[in-house]
């Protein structure tokens, strides 16, 4: 199942992003995910529950915004979006349209973390012991 | 202690894969070979339809090679290897599709440069393979007589993906992907046509035959 892929993908990136911080509690990773994306959800959500068990990143929640299918009609000379991923069709005057502008996300938006200690107080030496 | 924070991220989670992908393309279009990734459903013919056109181009003195992807065996390989053109297997090990890296890593001591064609045979999926670039040139989806005519509806991420953005001179956008079709009978009414240059897709059930029905279908059909 693909979202295994994917779910590590997301460990990878979100670790090489925390790495810089000091002692962090991840509370969630926002994700964009589009609807042309073949992803599913709970499969996601399961995969990643699973591979982040063992990296700085267990416990956390991901919240999925789901963005819609936007294409833009050349006829209308202007974005819609989609009301079905059947029909490549704009809804308002029915001209076909490849140019998706927005619907194959797959992207990492931001991560919410708690940041237990920083990169400075884990290093620093309390002012008795260095005396 | 205990200060939230919020990282902007901003990143594409498939951003390794893509971004070799990107670099294996140039590489492909650099050395003149024309890669294309086969997708299907397990069963549905790949191989056959693989290896007779592989014939017909090592006939013709045309320069292929190809690699296939499966969860185990080298079974398909040496199907393949029947046309008399070199092929390498890739095996999965559970994974449901092929990425970019396994794709590069096979073929990282081939002569592009000596190539026409390279042929991918995907893992049998109409599902997953989707949003792997591989770095293709052109994706091609077959499809059986015996699946029905409404594959496309049911699995519309396949059939209905770009796989990549479109350079600003493009003047063509590959929408749909390409579908070569594998007739088991000739007396079957179904028509389908190649849709790699026609970037409208045709949700309803009329497609038009540009394909001969032969037990396997040739190159002309598929990459113009």
């Amino acid at each position: 199942m693909h979202e295994l892929s994917i779910a590590q993908n997301i460990v990878e990136i979100a670790s090489q992003h925390l790495r810089d911080l000091g002692t962090v509690r991840v509370e969630s990773i926002r994700l964009k995910i589009g609807a042309l994306s073949c992803v599913h959800r709970e499969s996601l959500l399961f995969s990643f529950d699973l591979v982040a068990a063992d990296s700085p990143l267990a416990g956390a929640r991901l919240e999925i915004e789901t963005l819609p299918i936007m294409i833009f009609c050349s006829t209308c000379n202007t974005t819609r979006e989609l009301p079905s991923i059947q029909s490549f069709r704009c809804p308002q005057c029915g001209t076909p349209s490849a140019d998706i502008r927005q619907g194959r996300e797959l992207d990492i938006d931001s991560i919410e973390c708690t940041e237990l200690h920083s990169p400075t107080e884990s290093l620093s030496i309390p002012e008795e012991a260095a005396s | 202690m205990n200060q939230p924070r919020i990282l902007e991220v901003r990143t594409k989670i498939l951003k390794k894969n893509d971004e070799l992908a990107r670099e294996m393309r140039d590489e492909f279009r650099n050395a003149g070979v024309v890669v294309v990734n086969f997708v299907s459903s397990p069963g549905t013919g790949k191989t056959t339809f693989l290896r007779e056109t592989l014939r017909r181009l090592v006939q013709a003195n045309i320069p292929v090679a190809a690699v296939v992807g499966d969860l185990e065996t080298d079974n398909d390989a040496r199907r393949l290897a029947e046309s008399g053109a070199p092929v390498r297997q890739i095996m999965t090990h559970g994974m449901c599709h092929l990425e970019a890296e396994m794709v590069r890593h096979h073929i990282q001591d081939w002569d592009l440069q000596s190539l026409d064609f390279l042929f991918i045979e995907n893992v049998g999926n109409l599902v997953c393979p989707t949003s792997w670039d591989l770095g293709e040139s052109l994706r091609v989806a077959l499809l059986s007589v015996t699946e029905g005519e409404d594959k496309p509806l049911k699995y519309p991420g396949i059939f209905n993906t770009p796989m990549w953005p479109s350079s600003p001179n493009a003047t063509w956008r590959r929408f749909a992907n390409s579908i070569a079709i594998r007739q088991f009978e000739t007396s079957k009414a179904f028509d389908l046509v190649s849709e790699s240059w026609n970037p409208r897709p045709k949700p309803d059930r009329e497609w038009t035959n540009g394909c001969r029905s032969d037990d396997a279908l040739g190159i002309e059909c598929v990459v113009e």
